[in-house]
Order: C-alpha cells, then structure tokens, then sequence
C-alpha cells in the first residue's frame, strides 16, 4: 500500500507539485485586468482572478495568507505577483513570501511600471522566461505520502452522503495509510458531530480547537439567520430518512474516513501535519475550494449530487457524482459516478475506481473541469463588507 | 445481485434504503444477508439490522447518531418515533 508512487515536481522547498504551472497572481482586483492580459499571452500562465485585495481591515492577514498561499502551492512552478501600488495588500510582500518556498517569483507594481501597458509588457517577458525554466524541470517518482487532498461537497443531494462521501471516505483512509494528507472543511457542515470529532482529536489541544471552530459556526449561522438557520445547518430538511443534524453532518465528514484528526488549521493555511487535517471554512464551494489550495492541496475531491462544472485554476478537481442518473445527466463535467452503489455495487468499488482515477491525474491525466476549462474568477472567504 | 439496504460501515447497526420497502419484505442487505422487514421502510430511511435495546447506541457511520428510545427489533423502521438524538 505504502508502495505507491507517481511522477511529480520536486520543488525547492522539497513539496511535490502534480502540475507545472505559472501563476498570474494579482494582489488586487484593480490589477487583475493586466494579470488577465499578461497569462493570455503566454500558453498555460495561469491568472488567478479574485476580487479581493483592499477596502477590508479584518480579512488582511487571512487574503495576504490566501493569496501567498496560492503561490506557494507545489503546482505553481513560477510565480508573478502584480500589484496596483496603494492597495492594503502589497505585492512585494505577497511576493516575498512566495520566494521563501525558493521557486521563481518576482513582482510587478502598476502605478510603478509606468501603468497598465508597459506593466503587461514587462510581465509577459517575465512570463515568458518562467514557463521556459518550467519546462526543463523533469518529474521524479514520489511516493503517495507528499500529496495533500482537499475534500469538497457541494451541490449535495440524498445520496451524496450514502454514495459519494462514504466510498470518498474510504480513499481518504487510504491515503492516510499511505502517509499523506488529506484535508476536510466546510465547516458549517459539521456542525452537530463536535463530540465525534473531538473524540477522534490526537490530542486535547485538537479536541478543543475542533470545538470551537464548530460551535463558533453554529453561533454565526443563528446570529445571521436567526430560524432560518436551519435551512444552512440541514439543507432540504430532515426528512429523506435524516434523524438528526449530528446525522446529517456525518453524511459530509464521512469524506475524511475515519483517522485521528492530527490538526485543526485556519483557512487558507498549509498543515504541519500528516494524516486526516481539519480546515475552519466556510460551506460555499467556491470559497472553500481557494482555501484548499492557498492550503497546499496539489488535488481536490468533489463530490456532487445537484452537479457542478466548478474547478479551480491550479488544481485539479475530481468530480464524484452521487447518482448514475447525475453522471448521465452532466457526463462531461463528472469524472467518477458513485451511483453504482445503489444498482447493487459496493462503495469498495467505487473507493477503488477514485483511487485509480486519482493516480492517473496525479501523473498528468487531466480532470473534466482541467478539460473544460473551469478556471474563472476564485472566491476567497470574507466575513464583513467593504469599506 | 441489487441490494434494497446499505450498510455504510461494518460497525452499523442500521442500514439505508435504496427502495421502498413494504412491512413483510425480505429485504437485501449489502452485505449479502437478508432481514425481514416488520415495518414499511420508506426510501432512504433507516432499518435496523440487528436488535437494538431501548438505551443502546444506534450507529450510522460507524458513530452513535443516537439511543434506542424503545427495544428496536431487527428489520424496524428506524427514525426520530424510536430514536432519541439529545439535539435540537
């Protein structure tokens, strides 16, 4: 088991990327024009569009953390920062943090350069010269242990938590064996199971950590929502045979099998740890997609029963529909189809054909949403409005 | 071969229903077992695969989702009439 390997980029900071990308990264959305306009002139750049960037004062540390991470992701070769100049966010920065990981990356200022022509201009050149020193990094064998998976759900319906998430679960348990991460959030969605996850916490530490962030969830969806809390807590109501929320979360959180929880980390933020990670964040899969791969995740699990084309930029996303029906319905936006189980498969199979598929996109095989180009605009957590 | 029940880990004491099943119904279980249902088990909802005493854990998930709140026998229509969750 611990056998397995695949062919990834080693870099300097010793993690393991499973693409080769240049990223495009604007500090600002002011800047995301000439991010845009730089990456299309050159083949597989990557911009990295948000709306982010300035007018906030709580989410400073967390969107400079956000977009640093994004960064250092090990699927980013090359990274180049492009900033407006009087943002809240600063490119030099962003940048430098980046540079800590010793992969290329440098930084344009706009209201520097000389405005929005000469910025683009500089930076394809800069561009240009990244993706050619990508292209001579060669792939190693790696073994399974380097590799960070997010897990997401969205778009959920009745068997997402009997199809999907089990046999996802069963993966997750795989890896974990195998040495590596695997990183669960959403956190809105665990919200009834706190004891069980406390429980299965590597220390009181943990225990108490994973606590909070869920009954810090709770708290904000009430204060928000007041009675209509519950139509967040338990989507499509209790009935569907759902006895309780407790019941209705282990549906989601069965996504990260059953391991210890070795730690619980912020959003956006990479774990120390090995093994089964907790991420504060929130529910909305878009935003808690950003936070997996600000995180370090080189791959991403989605599971899906409504169906959803979502990818993100610089990761893969592996689509894991919850019925035979969805997967006929959106087959060119779903990678594996769970509703085997219920035409008398095992969830075994299903774990097994995701397993697989997983190994072949960590070598290169690319997912629907890579085929598809299901790269717009991420979305990044914020809990107040703009100033 | 179709199953009616899934039992989604080895430690559950309650399967799902892929199906209506009626009260009477030899129902399928993943596992290759047949359990006679003494209930109608509506579609996607819960039946007990072994008996539950009134005060055991009922587990889904391989995790307590609750308390018998009655003696639960085997192939019972499991749900909130026989199920105490301590929960809002």
């Amino acid at each position: 088991m611990a056998g397995h390997t695949f062919r990834g980029f080693v870099r300097p900071d010793g993690s393991v990327g499973i693409r080769n990308h240049i990223a495009v990264i604007p500090t600002v959305s002011c800047a995301a024009g000439v991010a845009a306009n730089i990456a299309r002139a050159v083949p597989r750049a990557v911009p990295l569009m948000h709306g982010h960037g300035c007018g906030r004062a709580l989410e400073i540390a967390m969107h400079h953390q956000v977009l640093a991470g994004l960064g250092r992701n090990p699927n980013v070769a090359a990274a180049l920062v492009v900033g407006l100049g009087c943002e809240t966010i600063q490119a030099s920065a962003v940048a430098g943090e980046i540079a800590k990981t010793g992969k290329p990356c440098e930084f344009l200022v706009i209201q520097e350069q000389g405005g929005s022509g000469k910025t683009t201009e500089k930076g394809i050149e800069i561009v240009r010269r990244f993706q050619k020193e990508a292209q001579a990094l060669r792939c190693s064998e790696c073994p399974m242990s380097r590799i960070v998976l997010g897990l997401e759900c969205g778009g959920s319906d009745a068997f997402s938590g009997i199809t999907a998430n089990p046999a996802v679960g069963l993966v997750s348990d795989w890896l974990v064996g195998c040495g590596g991460t695997v990183v669960l959030t959403e956190t809105t969605e665990m919200i009834g199971t706190e004891h069980i996850l406390s429980r299965r916490a590597a220390s009181p530490e943990v225990a108490a950590r994973v606590e909070q962030i869920i009954s810090q969830a709770r708290r904000r969806t009430h204060d928000i929502l007041g009675p209509l809390a519950s139509c967040v807590i338990a989507p499509g109501n209790m009935d569907g045979g759902l006895s309780s929320i407790r019941e209705k979360s282990l549906g989601c959180i069965v996504k990260g099998g059953g391991t210890t929880v070795t730690q619980v980390v912020d959003y956006g933020q990479a774990p120390a740890k090995k093994g089964l990670v907790i991420m504060d964040g929130p529910g909305y899969d878009m935003e808690s997609l950003a936070g997996l791969a600000a995180a370090g995740c080189q791959l991403i699990v989605f599971t899906t029963g409504r169906g959803t084309p979502a990818g993100f930029p610089l990761v893969p996303v592996i689509k894991v529909a919850s019925t035979g029906r969805l997967y006929d319905l959106m087959e060119d936006d779903m990678d594996i189809n769970a509703g085997g189980v219920l035409e008398g498969g095992s969830l075994e199979d299903i774990a097994h054909d995701l397993k697989t598929f997983a190994m072949t996109v960590m070598n290169g095989e690319r997912t629907r949403a890579e085929r598809n180009d299901q790269n717009g605009v991420l979305c990044i957590a914020a809990m107040t409005p703009a100033f | 071969m179709k199953h009616d029940i899934l039992l989604i880990n080895p430690q559950d004491n309650v399967g799902v229903a892929l199906d209506d099943i009626p009260r009477g119904g030899k129902a399928r279980i993943s596992t290759g077992e047949r359990v006679e249902a003494v209930d109608d088990i509506p579609y996607s909802h819960k039946m007990a695969l072994e008996d539950i005493r009134a005060g055991e854990p009922v587990r889904k998930y391989g995790e307590e989702i609750g308390r018998a709140q009655t003696d639960i026998p085997r192939g019972s229509w499991v749900h909130t009439h026989n199920l105490k969750t301590g929960e809002q």
